[in-house]
């Protein structure tokens, strides 16, 4: 954006270049009618000669000629810091981070062990999200399972049913693949309007790690099962709710779907499933089966409650969609995004996530004007299938209200739905799947707003 | 000169074993065992549509109704009807939708909410989940025939099946052939991977790249009005201290841009709260979480039982009195709807008690 400064469109976004005896300044010549006093002040600013760029951080040049943070050493320059290991062994995050929590949206579900907390997608750097910050979404409250004596069954249309302890599980060849996981219901409460005010209630049931185990079908075959007439899967968790959902063979035969014991190179937290979960990558999480305790293989679906009763997505018509399981193409500006504030005019890098539940994100286009035009962001490796991807587009901010809104093209070639596309052939009802392009207000205040567009 | 050959034998069966892991034909010695039937039998519960794995058993709609009042109806109301803890169970429902397979009411926009029985088309998927995860608080600990009498109480409270009914594996899928919403599940989409349903090849939106002069001149048509600002807490508070964009402190008036930041206002961390399963199990509010109360009631709301804060108003000092409440159960007091009696011990309910009598504060 260093261009348009060469370019002579300075008057973009002058304010934030030049303190406020600055500004102060400019518009008292303006006033006067020296518009050359005006160009010079903003060549200037913009070749940062003189001025203080950092005025958004509250942070002016002071009049005592310096920062006092600068001037005066602070008590970590001159002191003795602390020893190893002094965090009884794990380290924490800093205590200035304590506001990137996972939170739950009030009034969204009236227990904490039916629930759902939200990442905090607008806090999130890079690809891959802290397990501590992982989403989390609980049927029946979470266990913290002892390994020693967790178990894993198969059975069903195998030549013999198997046992296995999870030391048998760590035996045996493993794959570690970075993968999303995001909730069917991701993005639900916006379907008819706007309902919650931040990325982190309107897309934090997406969540993505390097998960460590073993491919599915190694079990399989161990177990000899009949991958001929056996066309349907079920998997199986060991809590209170045993949740269970059929799992598409497709994914099994291809390799693709893993039961994992490792998640960003430590084990699986309690939240997630320890000792083991079910791994099915661009599938809605309740597929993902926490502590994960039987497989079975059948002839027919198997019409379990969370793809009978819910997880089922209502049409117009009066139909309920079954089955449905594929986490299509979608994406989100993180930063800026609603409930933050821009502290002032200038530079700013729009940033987001792209995901597609059928392979790798080919491109993701940013529109600053509600969707009128759109400019091609820049994709930062890695490009993983069925991963989170990251994106980014230089922004100056001339402090008129702007829409910024991300579109996301997968390999498929599939493009990213508006809302008035995705209601026109499901309606509103839907609940699941709401995979919708996401529109953030930036007001002239600098607070950011969710809303939606016409 | 005799062990020579088996040398070879052996390493030629490593390689063997190595060829056939390549061709995903492995097996890994030492790896898993055969599990025993007796094992298959204690977690092989799960019951398909076409009702394969359902065992042997009945119960009647006059069973299932007593267990309902003792440990069901403190979630899903007396006639599965509340939406207080969970979505509702039971309503919505016609005997013309018993007719047609197709529930009316899922094409009325203007119908509140959907029950259960509005959307299920599978009775295995109702039987199955009652025996796999119900009661909530304790899954599992249903008999077989008690499955069989609270699914029967719910198809009669959702006029399936008359007062006198017995359920059983026998019936059962005579009564399937009555499922209201039957007809009423599709897989003609594109959203599961996999040819096994007659999905539909292409998805269902189809959105192109266009790059320039897209749209006309966009309205917003959806906010979130200005009252609901602070709706989810301050959202300052949820947002780094530091970065390019700092939150919203939704507590206050929209700032002026530029003006100022407030490092005080903007840097207070919140100390995050105390998980589920942590907290000094000798606090009355971690044992609250402990016991589950807290599913049903709230320090200052109503939920399916009274507030802490009502209780603490209605019985201020009166720990003794609290304590026979919280292990005893009852109801008629707050509303109809049954406390079960409490399962923790003398000191516990004292603890509970005792903070209740004493003002009930946070």
């Amino acid at each position: 954006m260093q261009d348009e400064f060469g370019s002579g469109r300075v008057q973009k976004a002058p304010e934030s270049f030049l303190n406020r005896e600055g500004i102060k300044t400019v518009f008292a010549e303006a006033k006067k009618g020296r518009r050359d006093f005006i160009r010079n002040a903003f060549a200037a600013a913009a070749a940062g000669v003189a001025v203080p760029v950092a005025l958004a951080q509250g942070n002016p040049v002071p009049s005592d000629g310096g920062d006092p943070n600068i001037l005066q050493l602070p008590e970590h320059s001159t002191g003795l810091g602390q020893g190893v290991a002094s965090d009884s062994g794990y380290g924490k995050p800093s205590k200035y981070e304590s506001n990137v929590q996972r939170r739950q949206s009030p009034g969204l579900t009236q227990t904490t062990q039916a629930s759902v907390s939200f990442a905090p997608l607008q806090s999130l750097f890079g690809i891959v999200t802290p397990s501590g910050l992982h989403f989390e979404r609980h049927h029946q409250g979470w266990w913290d399972i002892d390994p020693s004596k967790h178990r894993l069954m198969i059975n069903g249309m195998v030549k013999a049913s198997k046992v296995f302890t999870l030391d048998e599980i760590m035996r045996l060849p493993s794959v570690s693949r970075f993968h999303f996981i995001e909730c069917g219901a991701n993005t639900a409460v916006d379907w008819g309007n706007v309902a919650v005010p931040t990325v982190q209630y309107t897309h934090g049931m997406i969540s993505c790690s390097e998960f460590t185990g073993v491919p599915l079908i190694t079990l399989l075959e161990l177990a000899g099962a009949d991958l001929k007439n056996g066309k349907f899967v079920l998997a199986e968790g060991a809590d209170g709710s045993s949740m269970t959902r059929t799992i598409p063979m497709s994914l099994i035969l291809s390799g693709e779907v893993f039961v994992a014991y490792g998640q960003n190179g430590e084990m699986l937290r309690p939240e997630q499933g320890y000792p083991l979960r079910l791994i099915v990558p661009g599938v809605q999480g309740v597929s993902w089966v926490k502590y994960l305790r039987r497989i079975k293989v059948g002839d027919m679906p198997f019409a379990t409650k969370d793809e009978a009763v819910h997880y089922i997505d209502l049409q117009p018509g009066g139909q309920h969609r079954q089955y449905t399981s594929i986490q299509e193409c979608k994406s989100v500006v993180t930063t800026p995004s609603g409930g933050q504030v821009l502290l002032d005019k200038g530079f700013y890098n729009i940033t987001g996530l792209a995901w597609s539940g059928r392979g790798k994100v080919k491109k993701v286009d940013v529109s600053v004007d509600g969707g009128r035009n759109w400019r091609t962001a820049r994709i930062e490796s890695p490009t993983l299938p069925k991963a989170l991807t990251r994106f980014n587009l230089d922004w100056v901010w001339d402090g008129k209200p702007a829409i910024i809104q991300s579109r996301a093209m997968d390999e498929t070639g599939f493009v990213q739905p508006s809302y008035k596309q995705l209601r026109a052939v499901r309606g509103t009802r839907s609940i699941y799947h709401n995979n919708a392009i996401q529109s953030w207000l930036v007001q002239e205040s600098g607070e950011v707003k969710n809303v939606q567009v016409s | 000169m005799f062990r020579f050959p088996k040398t070879v034998l052996a390493s030629a069966l490593l390689v063997l074993s190595g060829f056939s892991a390549a061709q995903g034909i492995a097996s890994y010695p030492g790896v898993g065992r055969d599990a025993t039937p007796k094992e298959v039998a204690a977690w092989d519960i799960d019951v398909r549509p076409d009702f394969k794995g359902l065992p042997p058993g009945s119960g009647s709609v006059a069973k299932g109704q007593d267990i309902w009042e003792g440990k069901c109806a403190q979630c899903h109301g007396f006639f599965g009807e509340s939406g207080e803890v969970f979505s509702p169970l039971i309503g919505g429902v016609t005997q013309d939708d018993i007719k047609t397979g197709h529930v009316a009411n899922l094409r009325a926009t203007t119908f509140p909410g959907r029950t259960t029985f509005m959307k299920v088309a599978t009775l295995s998927t109702v039987w199955d989940f009652i025996n796999r995860a119900m009661p909530w608080n304790a899954p599992k600990s249903l008999s077989t025939d008690d499955v069989y009498a609270v699914t029967a109480f719910m198809l009669n409270l959702s006029g399936i099946v008359p007062d006198n009914f017995t359920l059983s594996d026998k019936n059962i899928r005579d009564v399937q052939s009555l499922m209201p919403n039957r007809n009423g599940m599709t897989t003609e989409h594109n959203l599961w991977p996999g040819k096994e349903f007659n999905g539909v090849a292409k998805p269902d939106t189809q959105n192109v790249a266009c790059m320039k002069d897209c749209a006309p001149e966009p309205k917003v048509a959806s906010f979130l009005p200005d009252f609901a600002r602070n709706a989810h807490g301050n959202l300052a508070e949820q947002n780094r201290l530091v970065g390019a964009q700092h939150g919203a402190d939704t507590t206050r008036p929209e700032r002026k841009l530029g003006s100022p930041v407030e490092p005080n206002a903007m840097m207070k961390p919140v100390a995050p709260k105390a998980d589920a399963a942590g907290g000094d199990a000798k606090q009355p509010t971690a044992l609250l979480q402990k016991y589950i109360c807290l599913s049903c009631h709230a320090i200052d709301r109503k939920i399916v039982g009274p507030s802490y804060s009502d209780v603490s108003k209605k019985y201020p000092g009166q720990v003794d009195y609290l304590i026979k409440k919280i292990q005893s159960g009852g109801s008629g007091i707050w509303g109809p709807i049954p406390m079960p009696p409490q399962k923790l011990t003398e000191a516990e309910a004292r603890t509970i008690a005792t903070w209740l009598a004493s003002g009930a504060n946070k």
